[in-house]
């Protein structure tokens, strides 16, 4: 009896062996929703996120760099500080707001790290670093802000900003907190810049606070940095152009003609893109948003203008092609419908035209374009005038938005049938109807960087690449649409007339005989595009040299500074000779026109300007080294590299 | 009649050690010591098994005291045991009335003597010398068990240091000493004893389940076929199966009452949360389910030593002394769990056949009482990991951190290594 009772004894020691050994096969093989709560306790994703692409100039320059910004965190439960004021010191901050800060980081955890100090600079930074180690509880992360090292291109570099809600939607590439390019070419190169987000698994504790890598980090993922962009801005080129610029609205783009690659391109008034980073962005773009003077308008592809006198030349050449004229056509400068400058007319012909401008020629070049069929109704053949001239217009790349590599261009206009079927009723009109569009005025519509096209198009002798302003991505060539050649409508044997004309009318015709350069053939058309009652003309200038085998062609825009001989012809041909001889011979003309004022001056318009010149200023205060720390602020003093972050820069890349 | 002749000079050989034992307690000892490691080790801090500032160091330290004791308990005389039993009760029953008195309350209970960094706990001393003496007095001829004052000194002898513990509002300890009821049962005591124990804790389990009113129902129906079943329907039957049914419905009130009057809440909460783990997140369920996360995380083969996320990152409360079979769980899986419980059911089994094999009642009834005593922490510690008993703070025996415990395991077991090695030479005196 007293035997069964030990088996008895050992029976229940073994049952309950057993059966602890089955209810821990239900939990750990059996039932998986345990090793799933497991993971979401322990293991946290977290984003690494790459560095986006920087962007050089064509000759390697740096035109958009990466810096390195601290920010300073700290974690309250190991925080343990002996001299409050000798911190606050090295840190440079009060004690009100040491204080402020270590009691909110307190309220919100006191193992988790809450930030401290956001956004110091390298300089900054270096004075702290050595002493960090004396603080435990204190530690710092490295975060990455775009920099610009010379205050330029910003309408065409474009900037980055937290991506929008709206953005967020219909997309999973992008997460809250992300930043995104936002215009220009941060925003149409933004797959290349961005480069690929890496993950990495972490451990975690209860607290949240972590503890290294899962498992050695065999699922992480590095993070690849964005693809660096090669620009085909010449930055010295740009620079020299911008300074032509100041006190004048309009804009500069010159490009090479050979390959449609943009050397500059100059929206005036513009702003510092340093302004748009970190912490001060929104501040600054609230600024920038409400000056009256547009500075986030980008002039080169969004100002719609009439393109003037220069348009002459694509009558000439749309006149050779229909054969309605030829070199020799001869037309007599009456001054009926419209008027004339005072030119030789001796010897009238289209060289003589187009080097003098002359309105009467033109006026008959496109009587003779619109009625190049004649049938006798003069309604029905003005149509098909119309239409054909149209067809050669738009091969020139006028009417449509060139494709240039930053978003939100406009397209302009060129006239067709429809449109004045609506102003005067189904073949109701004819020649008499529009005639000012033989010399660029009516219902034309152009945008700067078209008529910089028309310059390299005439360069070529009839066709053009879409001008772009990124001459290598990824594997040294350009995005595929900017190698695809457009032929204009136009024989090229037609283009050595006007060419010749545009050179006479550099060296002796409508040009300001201050603008021409020894030495540099340079082919030229004066416009100017008529205003608003009231208002000053737009001075407007296309170019191109040298004459032959040309390598930069350009069109400058100067608002409100009337005659296009006079303001925009000499800024052109001392952009052209910075370009081709790399130094300025004519000193004195780049002075007079860098000082040259064609700001529009209203009363309202001279306080705004005080008011922003007031708050430039502030900005523009240097960081003293004994005054308290600040976070990195943009720099605004133009060419004054940060040097010191760059070789850094470059090699965490 | 004195049997087995001992040799002079024989008294201290160790050949007469049960070496199975004494196997098995050591792989205990170091299997715990590795995995109190995994369960504060810190990936970031990389630190050694042998770093002093963390529990696996500290517990190389009690490990090596632990050997102390057992060289001590080997050289001392084997008659000691039995010859100062009575004296060692009182001395331990002066001690937990002592620690009520002068010991400081830490979470709740006044269970620890200070003298200096050393935390002595009395109610773990009082585990093996309740055992020696409840060994004692039953190894006395003259007791005869079915004696009702034999079997009310027995209970006695028991209740006192439990009562006295039970005070210091320590009840894991207390509830230790349910174990010798198992050993008085071994010894005589009716096997009613256990039918009841196990009908209570089905009514327990059934009157948390399920409403009362289905249970009275239920109870009246089963009355009611076995009256109809019962082949001589006399009075007496009759009132036993009312008298019955009338004590499971009054048992079913008294769970009731049981839970709602007499537990605590944070008690009440331990029972419930096995029921119903969604309650109280925020104490015991809370432990519950990360202990059941962390172990059923392991899979079958485990995440491997030191790979373990819930423990070592503080999901688990009190992972190294309560909760060391999370960490056992989740590293090495549901073999590491096999591997564990069949070594400890293994220990406990070879106790009882050694148990069996003295010649002294003294001996037999300390041996029962050292496998009784481990198996009831082993059940209910295992038990509350894996979400089937109630959490009640007790270690698990051998693995879990903590000096009072190793050496008190250590001592209870090892005395009896002794006493067993030296069974050749008592009289028989049953």
């Amino acid at each position: 009896m007293r035997d069964s009772r030990r088996f008895v004894i050992q029976a229940i020691f073994i049952v309950v062996g057993a059966v602890y050994l089955i209810r821990l096969f239900y939990l750990q093989v059996i039932d998986d929703n345990y090793k799933a709560r497991a993971d979401d306790n322990a293991i946290r994703r977290v984003v690494v996120h790459p560095h986006r692409g920087q962007i050089h100039d064509r000759n390697g320059k740096l035109i958009v760099i990466n810096e390195a910004v601290y920010d300073i965190s700290v974690i309250p439960k190991k925080a343990n500080i002996t001299d409050t004021l000798e911190f606050c010191r090295v840190m440079a901050v009060s004690r009100q707001y040491f204080d402020s800060v270590m009691t909110q980081a307190a309220k919100y955890s006191k193992v988790k790290p809450s930030s401290f100090l956001k956004q110091i600079s390298v300089a900054d930074f270096g004075r702290i670093q050595d002493r960090l180690i004396d603080y435990p509880g204190f530690f710092y992360t490295t975060r990455i802000v775009r920099h610009y090292p010379h205050p330029t291109l910003a309408n065409a570099l474009g900037y980055i900003a937290e991506v929008s809600p709206k953005k967020l939607k219909n997309q999973n590439y992008y997460q809250q907190g992300d930043y995104v390019g936002i215009n220009g070419l941060e925003s149409f190169y933004e797959k290349h810049l961005r480069g690929q987000r890496g993950v990495r698994y972490v451990m975690v504790n209860v607290n949240g606070v972590e503890k290294g890598a899962f498992r050695g980090g065999k699922f992480d993922t590095t993070a690849v940095t964005g693809e660096s962009l090669v620009s085909s801005i010449d930055l010295d080129l740009q620079l020299f152009a911008d300074s032509l610029m100041q006190h004048k609205i309009g804009s500069i783009v010159a490009i090479e003609p050979a390959t449609g690659e943009i050397l500059a391109m100059v929206s005036a008034p513009s702003y510092d893109p340093n302004l748009l980073v970190g912490r001060t962005f929104g501040k600054n773009y609230t600024v920038l948003q409400k000056d009256p003077n547009l500075p986030m308008y980008n002039r080169p592809i969004q100002a719609v203008y009439r393109p003037g006198s220069i348009f002459k030349v694509i009558q000439s050449l749309v006149g050779l092609q229909e054969g309605v004229i030829t070199p020799e056509s001869q037309f007599g400068c009456v001054q009926v419908p419209m008027k004339c400058h005072e030119h030789p007319h001796g010897h009238n012909d289209l060289h003589n035209a187009v080097q003098w401008s002359c309105n009467p020629y033109f006026y008959n070049v496109y009587r003779r374009i619109i009625y190049s069929r004649p049938t006798g109704n003069n309604w029905r053949d003005a149509q098909v005038g119309l239409m054909t001239w149209h067809k050669h217009v738009k091969s020139f790349g006028f009417g449509t938005k060139l494709d240039v590599d930053i978003p939100n261009g406009q397209r302009g206009y060129v006239p067709d049938t429809a449109i004045y079927n609506k102003f005067y009723g189904k073949s109701r009109w004819q020649f008499s109807n529009f005639y000012s569009v033989s010399i660029g005025e009516g219902e034309l519509n152009v945008v700067p960087i078209q008529m910089a096209n028309l310059a390299a198009t005439i360069a070529n002798k009839g066709y053009y690449y879409t001008p772009h302003l990124v001459k290598s991505v990824s594997k040294g060539q350009p995005l595929p649409q900017y190698l695809q050649r457009h032929q204009t409508s136009i024989d090229s044997s037609y283009f050595k007339y006007i060419i010749d004309g545009m050179a006479d009318a550099v060296r002796r015709g409508t040009v300001w005989s201050k603008a021409r350069i020894d030495n540099i053939v340079v082919c030229g058309k004066t416009g100017t595009s008529q205003n608003k009652k009231g208002e000053k003309d737009h001075s407007v200038f296309v170019a191109f040299a040298p004459k032959d085998n040309p390598k930069i062609a350009l069109a400058v825009y100067v608002e409100n500074a009337g005659f296009g001989g006079f303001a925009a012809a000499p800024i052109a041909t001392l952009v052209i000779e910075k370009y081709l001889k790399k130094k300025i011979v004519r000193r004195n003309l780049a002075n007079f026109m860098i000082q040259r004022d064609y700001m529009p001056k209203s009363k309202a318009e001279a306080e705004a300007e005080k008011r922003r010149e007031d708050s430039a200023a502030a900005i523009r205060k240097p960081l003293l080294k004994s005054k308290p720390l600040q976070p990195a602020k943009p720099r605004i003093s133009p060419s004054k590299p940060i040097i010191v972050s760059n070789k850094t820069l470059l090699k965490n890349n | 009649m004195i049997q087995g002749q001992p040799h002079p000079g024989q008294e201290l050989s160790t050949g007469r050690i049960d070496w199975i034992t004494v196997a098995l307690y050591a792989a205990c000892v170091v299997a715990g010591w590795f995995n109190i490691f995994a369960a504060v080790y810190d990936p970031e801090l990389q630190q050694s098994i042998f770093d002093f500032s963390i529990n696996s160091g500290k517990q190389l330290i009690w490990i090596g005291s632990a050997l102390v004791l057992i060289v001590l308990i080997m050289v001392v005389d084997f008659k000691f045991f039995e010859a100062f039993a009575y004296i060692l009760y009182l001395i331990v029953l002066v001690a937990l009335i002592g620690v009520m008195l002068l010991a400081r309350d830490v979470n709740g209970a006044k269970a620890w003597f200070e003298i200096g960094s050393i935390r002595i706990q009395p109610s773990e001393f009082a585990k093996f010398i309740t055992a020696l003496t409840l060994a004692k007095y039953l190894s006395d001829t003259e007791i005869r068990f079915d004696d009702t004052k034999t079997q009310l000194i027995c209970a006695a002898i028991i209740t006192v240091p439990a009562l006295l513990i039970l005070k210091q509002n320590d009840t894991g300890s207390a509830m230790v000493f349910i174990a010798f009821i198992l050993v008085l049962y071994r010894e005589g005591l009716t096997p009613w004893i256990l039918i009841l124990g196990l009908a209570g804790a089905v009514i327990l389990v059934l009157a948390l389940v399920v409403p009362q009113l289905y249970l009275f129902i239920a109870i009246a129906a089963i009355a009611g076929l076995v009256f109809l079943n019962l082949r001589r329907k006399s009075l007496k039957n009759i009132a036993w199966v009312a008298g019955v049914a009338l004590m499971v419905a009054v048992a079913v009130f008294g769970v009731d009452f049981f839970m709602n009057k007499v537990l605590q809440a944070h008690q009440r909460n331990r029972i419930l949360v096995l029921i119903d783990p969604t309650i109280d997140q925020k104490q015991v369920g809370w432990q519950v389910l990360q202990s059941k996360i962390a172990i059923g995380s392991g899979g079958f083969a485990g995440k491997g030593f030191l790979n373990g996320t819930q423990t070592k990152f503080d999901f688990v409360p009190e992972q190294s002394t309560d909760f060391i079979f999370c960490t056992i769980g989740e590293e090495h899986g549901w073999l590491g769990g096999v591997a564990v419980i069949v070594m400890m059911i293994g220990l406990l089994y070879r106790l009882v056949q050694l148990a069996e094999r003295q010649r002294d009642r003294f001996s037999r009834v300390y041996g029962y009482s050292v496998a009784c005593i481990l198996f009831v922490h082993i059940a209910i510690n295992i038990g509350m990991t894996i979400g089937l008993v109630p959490v009640i703070g007790i270690p698990l025996p051998f693995f879990s951190y903590g000096g009072s415990s190793l050496w008190s395991f250590t001592i209870l077991l090892w005395i009896f290594i002794k006493l067993d090695s030296h069974r050749g030479e008592v009289l028989r005196r049953i």
